[in-house]
């Protein structure tokens, strides 16, 4: 893993990245103007937001839907779009006043 | 199916290693294709454009009659070139292409991804000047508007210059200090299709040379996973660029180091430029690629007349030999620096700009440096002013450079230094009023 603040011998190559799985760690949450917000009463934990999700923001526990993950989610959209109408459990609000914050 | 043979393909040198195998005549694209199936990459990913087109050709029919065990890639343009080229790059493969002017301006996006994640390609350019008008002939228009990609550049003044190029500028690109892409420049038509009668090695001597690549990282070993080319802000981006400006440094003493040893399987001899007559010399000229052979051809007959001219034929470009350039320049009283490309700066073209930079680079560090020493040390150039430096653009879409145009170089030259007037420094030689 690269050192924040190392110079530029201390770091790989042309940007390599030498440490997979890590953009975990890179927070993006706080790109988001909507955020969705998840609903589970009306969840009928068909999955579609989680596999629609270009972001892994969509949390799993226990091989079930649980929320969303405000560290990454950049507020897109589509989990609530292709949210079934009927259940329309995610929900869509602007995200003033808290952008940026952990929520 | 019809069966494209070659020279290049059927020639097969046989001879002892370490000596050259013998002489053949080809166009400079049979000696680039000629090598490139010599190096037998692992990945070549091309699109044919005049007149490069030769190149993309021969190699193919290699390709196809088995001569090579290298994948080739037809693809719908040059940016697909480049970027499978960089796909096959970063996989690992020691990968190569060709391109010539409008297709060189469409990969410019990709050239800086191959330089940027210092993917080692080796691509032969064609040179050939950029629409518009539509031309297909020779300038240098192309390879100079990407002379700050940080590829490495090497220019050749024949074809077997551009054989000898071809197979140093794959050791200097995978050198692990080094890691940057390389263009072989030639010009286009001149070069690439004139034959010339020229020495080629074996076969095995050149897989000898360039060896077997090991990468240090792939992207097809899920022992060890990488991203190349991740998001890069303006945390880190910077001292990428550093590593890049430090791997562009690190080259130059790693192709004097493959030049030696080519030499050592050659017998030829290549420095970061050619100085030619140059020691006891007045005036000269500065110039890359052909127009170096007309330069040379016209420096003999003024010789023989008594007049102390010479030559500086650069054969590298990227990086910029400017020290040892301005050394080699500093004891003239004037020089003529020959562009086959404008920048449009209205200062010049490229290799004038370069020149000139160095020069007062020169003078300028020994004024600044206090231990220098006196000033009428015994260095070239030391107590005595800069050389006047005036520029000639010349031969544009191919407008022939002849000896008489050479002559008339030398004789503004010879002016210059008697009257002391430097006159017109951006001059177009050969171009109609």
């Amino acid at each position: 893993m690269v050192r924040e603040g190392a110079g530029w011998r201390d770091i790989p190559r042309g940007g390599l990245i030498l440490s997979p799985g890590n953009a975990a760690r890179y927070v993006t949450g706080d790109w988001r103007t909507f955020r969705p917000t998840w609903h589970p009463e009306r969840c009928i934990q068909c999955f579609l937001c989680w596999v629609y999700c270009p972001d892994a923001a969509i949390e799993v526990k226990d091989g079930k839907v649980a929320g969303v993950d405000y560290k990454h989610c950049k507020g897109c959209g589509i989990c609530a779009t292709e949210c079934p109408d009927k259940a329309h459990a995610l929900t869509m609000e602007r995200d003033e006043g808290e952008r940026g914050v952990e929520v | 199916m019809a069966q494209t043979e070659t020279k290049a393909g059927r020639f097969t040198a046989r001879g002892p290693k370490g000596r050259p195998a013998g002489r053949v005549a080809l166009t400079g694209n049979e000696a680039v294709a000629l090598a490139m199936r010599q190096i037998e990459p692992d990945v070549v990913a091309a699109y044919p454009i005049t007149p490069q087109t030769d190149i993309v050709q021969y190699f193919s029919s290699f390709v196809a009659d088995g001569r090579v065990a290298t994948e080739f890639v037809t693809v719908e343009s040059e940016h697909s070139a480049m970027s499978a080229t960089v796909g096959a790059a970063a996989a690992g493969a020691r990968a190569m292409t060709a391109t010539s002017a409008n297709g060189l301006a469409l990969m410019w996006e990709v050239l800086y991804i191959a330089a940027g994640s210092r993917l080692p390609i080796v691509m032969p350019v064609v040179n050939r000047a950029l629409s518009a008008p539509i031309n297909i002939h020779c300038d240098h228009s192309d390879a100079m508007g990407a002379r700050d990609s940080a590829w490495i550049q090497l220019w050749s003044e024949d074809a077997q210059e551009a054989y000898d190029n071809v197979i140093q500028a794959v050791r200097i690109a995978e050198h692990p200090d080094v890691h940057l892409p390389v263009m072989v420049c030639l010009d286009g038509f001149i070069i690439s299709h004139a034959l010339m009668n020229l020495e080629v090695l074996p076969d095995e001597v050149v897989k000898d040379f360039v060896g077997s690549y090991r990468p240090d990282s792939s992207l097809l070993d899920p022992e060890r996973p990488i991203t190349v080319g991740p998001l890069d802000l303006y945390d880190f981006y910077f001292e990428h660029k550093r590593q890049q400006a430090e791997a562009m440094r690190a080259a130059a003493p790693v192709i004097r180091e493959v030049a030696e040893d080519y030499e050592t399987v050659s017998g030829r001899r290549y420095g970061d430029f050619d100085a030619y007559r140059l020691e006891d010399a007045h005036t000269a000229v500065v110039v890359l690629g052909s127009a170096a052979g007309t330069a040379r051809f016209v420096v003999d007959e003024l010789r023989r007349d008594g007049r102390r001219v010479g030559l500086l034929k650069p054969r590298v470009f990227r990086p910029f030999p400017g020290l040892e350039l301005a050394d080699a320049l500093a004891g003239l009283d004037a020089v003529a620096v020959l562009d086959r490309s404008d920048s449009f700066s209205t200062m010049g073209g490229p290799l004038f700009a370069e020149t000139r930079a160095a020069l007062y680079q020169r003078a300028v560090g020994r004024a600044n440096r206090k231990d220098s020493g006196p000033s009428s040390g015994s260095g070239p150039g030391n107590g005595r002013p800069l050389p006047i430096t005036v520029n000639f653009i010349y031969g544009l879409g191919g407008r022939d450079i002849d000896p008489g145009d050479m002559r008339a170089v030398f004789s503004r030259l010879a002016r210059v230094v008697e009257t002391g007037d430097t006159g017109d420094v951006v001059n177009y030689l050969g171009v109609r009023e």
